[in-house]
């Protein structure tokens, strides 16, 4: 490899890195290097991180007797509205897409930035513009709609600040748009030479698939929110049925982007965990092309299952069968890929850092949370348990054990590449089986709760639930520990951690070929890719302990 | 009662529900010993620096596995769907002896009404072993008729009536929750089902004020509303007879054919211009406002008896 010698003989001149190329406010709040937005929306999304769990810890300390002992049924509702619209729209659906994707996706595709950095830019402002009516929102007295905005309630009803929280959601969805549209752009046109469709690592792939889903249903999240606003503000008549409305079109309208983003909060996890995976374990991913097909399917068919989430609501029956159809399908390549993850294991090499234990628990849970979901494909049992604690549960344990244990295996897994800093090891995998157990106290009780037949959004309850209540409450401040945890070691290792070398994992991306942290433009010379990702030993062979063949030919390997 | 852990099955589509979630929980305990068990064997057994044997991979390990792995879940999967689609196409219907309950919701309340008039709030009294029909409305927000000891639950809306059945198998008091959101008291908008025997609930009846039944009070709106002023027989204005309409099959004048059910009937009240009958002006004005949803219930009852009568001739 000449480039590889030629790399060798010319001395650099010295460049700072990423984070010391600026050190002003200024310098940050009108980057647009990728690098550094991804951190503006880390620090962004951990603030709603924790106002979110705040809502929600007031919420299971309620429910810790039947009838409640400090909060009163309005500002119960409206903590538990306040919980839902910020962990999905300001939490898990921009969690790994805007940092970690933000970050990693030029980097992993050998790129200086992402298509158009600016847009970028922008996107992080508009966040910020929608998490101001958010929060605004809550200051004001709060909504009470829940995060779904059943019409007619939150058009005619409710009597609370249903306007500014929809505008919240709005704005914010623009910001989805504009990363989603960014993100395939990056994809198709920056690619380094080399890097072809199939040899992109899954990270990318996931990332790329669910900006297309942001790009194709947030818009209809934007038009069933302006109909909410139309017929609340504006008085039109759109869904109230004595005008000749119908409230049921805006369940299908909402549903039909609300569904596609659970993809959109599960699909970069999997992406996640696809990298840690193979890295630990010192293996080829197995059934790579497999695993690209089935992200393709899942992004695709979840287009076409948003019924699923409406059969009392009194849609015809022929069509409750379809969307049950079509929900069974799409499980298919779920569990596909929980088969590919876990055969990836064999004969490998597998060591337990923290990354490895974070993924290992989201195989684990999203497995349970994915099954569970069978239950409710099934029509005569969904309509037993849909409005029930049986579903918190099942989607908790997807976007709360799925995606979120995925962000804090990401968190770990890129952590040196991102800040330059190793963080202390035996904390870390206290943090990460803590997590796993606390989330497992705190949400299994709820499968109970709800087949016996406890509502969700429920204030005071019937007394024969308490028991499961106090198991799920006393679960979930375990839960909370377990967050609070990698947020004091993590700021510790800032300013004591060890620094971290180029590759601390040994891992086979572009982007642990360059520096941690990378420079402003990512790579001093540019990569060039002459293999598929996940090469940690020849082909059909097992895994080895030897150092892997990093995806970059200019690199040395 | 149900107990902290156990639900009755105290109706005939509990058992069948039941039986599925009974499927479906040991195809999950299997699936999830098998994705653990082969965590942890893994986990453990090729754990970093173990003697266990690596080496080449053997034959099995390579693309026919993966797809037939894949196919075997489709097939799993389009099995429990068919198995649970067919148990949910055999109860879609309500039995044609099945005794007629209009339920009206409301913030945060439940108002249901016996066929012969007797009305009840936040309960509802019904007989053994013989299957029970919901009509159902909501006079404000969506709610959501959730009954667990029968396995039914089905959303109740403004504007429209939404049915759903049982037949119940136990005797015994069990509670009627709000499933969909609805407000403040959301939580507090709960009743109970008494199942009675049969004798019981025949006397419970008779013992109940007797209001008017639906149809009687139907048949006293029909004039005090005027619409007899032109749908009665010895009407001169030209509109629709209404003698046997019920459940026949109407033709439009935009050539669409309707069936004349509840639905069709609380239409045309309430928005008379959307479905015209071929052969006739729109004349009628919309009744929308002016009958809330009790009444609304009420003349379509009427409307349902006329059409009996004509099937005894």
């Amino acid at each position: 490899m000449s480039d590889v010698v030629l790399a060798g003989e010319l001395p650099f001149p010295p460049r700072p890195d990423y984070l010391r190329a600026g050190s002003t406010l200024a310098s940050w709040l009108t980057t647009t290097d990728h690098k550094r937005i991804a951190i503006l929306y880390a620090l962004t999304i951990t603030v709603f991180f924790f106002m979110g769990g705040a809502a929600i810890t007031a919420v299971r300390l309620e429910l810790f007797v039947p009838n409640g002992w400090f909060l009163s049924s309005d500002t119960y509702n409206r903590l538990f509205s306040f919980h839902g619209i910020i962990m999905v729209w300001f939490f898990l659906v921009p969690s790994i897409p805007n940092t970690f994707g933000n970050f990693l996706m030029p980097l992993m595709i050998g790129a200086p930035d992402v298509a158009f950095p600016r847009l970028n830019l922008f996107s992080w402002y508009l966040t910020l513009v929608g998490g101001v009516f958010a929060v605004y929102t809550l200051i004001a007295g709060g909504v009470d709609t829940g995060w779904t905005f059943y019409t007619p309630f939150s058009t005619m009803f409710s009597n609370t600040h249903v306007l500014t929280a929809a505008a919240a959601v709005f704005v914010v969805g623009f910001a989805s748009i504009a990363t989603g549209v960014n993100f395939i752009a990056t994809t198709h046109m920056l690619r380094a030479p080399g890097m072809t469709w199939f040899r992109l690592p899954l990270f990318v792939w996931s990332i790329y698939a669910t900006s297309i889903v942001m790009v194709l249903s947030t818009p209809v999240l934007a038009i069933s929110l302006m109909l909410v606003v139309a017929e609340r503000w504006l008085g039109l008549p759109i869904f109230d049925p004595a005008r000749g409305g119908d409230p049921i079109l805006f369940q299908h309208l909402f549903w039909f982007y609300s569904h596609p983003a659970v993809y959109i909060m599960v699909l970069p996890a999997m992406g996640v965990v696809s990298e840690i995976i193979p890295c630990f374990a010192r293996r080829r991913l197995f059934g790579y092309d497999f695993m690209v097909y089935a992200i393709i399917a899942i992004a695709g068919i979840g287009f076409f299952v948003w019924g699923h989430h409406m059969f009392v609501s009194g849609q015809s029956p022929y069509a409750s069968l379809i969307f049950s159809f079509l929900s069974f399908v799409i499980a298919v390549p779920s569990a596909i890929k929980v088969f590919n993850w876990t055969a990836s294991l064999y004969r490998g090499q597998i060591s337990f850092n923290s990354p490895m234990l974070y993924a290992l628990g989201f195989v684990g849970l999203f497995t349970t949370g994915g099954l569970s979901g069978l239950f409710l494909a099934s029509i005569p049992v969904d309509v037993h348990v849909t409005d029930t604690y049986f579903v918190v549960a099942h989607f908790h344990y997807i976007m709360v054990g799925g995606s979120v244990s995925a962000f804090f295996g990401a968190l770990h897994f890129w952590w040196p590449k991102i800040t330059g800093k190793m963080y202390p090891e035996s904390w870390a995998q206290f943090a990460a089986i803590t997590m796993y157990f606390g989330f497992n106290m705190t949400f299994l009780p709820q499968f109970f709760a709800g087949y016996l037949g406890m509502p969700r959004r429920y204030h005071t309850y019937p007394a024969e639930f308490q028991v499961y209540n106090v198991m799920s409450s006393a679960g979930a401040a375990v839960l909370a520990a377990a967050y609070l945890l990698p947020l004091m070691y993590l700021t510790w290792s800032l300013l004591h951690g060890k620094r971290a070398p180029n590759n601390p994992w040994g891992a086979t991306g572009l982007e642990w070929t360059t520096t941690s942290p990378p420079p402003p433009n990512n790579f001093d010379i540019q990569p060039l890719v002459d293999r598929g990702p996940y090469q940690y030993h020849a082909e059909r062979e097992s895994a080895g302990t030897d150092a892997p063949e990093v995806q970059n030919a200019r690199s040395l390997r | 009662m149900t107990t902290v852990f156990t639900l009755p099955e105290a109706s005939t589509h509990a058992a069948r529900v039941d039986g599925i979630f009974a499927i479906l929980v040991v195809v999950s305990a299997l699936t999830l010993a098998l994705v653990f068990g082969l965590l942890v064997t893994f986990a453990i057994r090729y754990r970093r620096g173990s003697n266990a044997k690596r080496g080449r991979l053997p034959e099995i390990v390579n693309r026919e596995f993966e797809v037939s792995w894949t196919a075997a879940t489709g097939f799993l999967f389009v099995f429990l769907f068919w198995w649970a689609a067919s148990a949910d196409v055999g109860a879609l219907t309500a039995p044609t002896n099945a005794l007629e309950v209009h339920v009206l919701a409301k913030q945060w309340m439940w108002k249901t009404q016996h066929s012969n008039g007797a009305r009840e709030i936040d309960e509802l009294h019904v007989p053994l072993g013989q299957p029970v029909r919901l009509v159902m409305t909501s006079q404000d927000v969506i709610h959501s008729f959730f009954v667990p000891a029968f396995r039914i639950k089905q959303d109740v809306l403004p504007g429209r009536n939404t049915e759903t059945w049982f037949k119940a198998t136990k005797l015994g008091v069990f509670p009627l929750l709000c499933a969909e959101y609805c407000g403040t008291d959301h939580s507090a908008m709960r009743g109970r089902i008494t199942v009675m025997g049969e004798d019981d609930y025949a006397r419970w009846l008779s013992r109940q004020p007797e209001g008017d039944d639906l149809a009687h009070l139907g048949a006293k709106l029909f004039v005090s509303q005027g619409c007899s002023g032109c749908h009665a027989a010895s009407s001169s204005v030209h509109a629709p007879k209404l003698n046997g309409l019920y459940g026949r099959t109407v033709q439009l004048s935009d050539g669409r054919q309707l069936k004349a059910d509840d639905a069709y009937l609380r239409d045309s009240i309430l928005q008379p211009k959307r479905d015209i009958v071929a052969g006739f002006e729109p004349l009628m004005p919309s009744f929308a406002g002016l009958l809330d949803d009790g009444e609304v219930q009420s003349l379509t009852a009427y409307i349902r008896s006329l059409g009996q009568e004509q099937d005894h001739e």
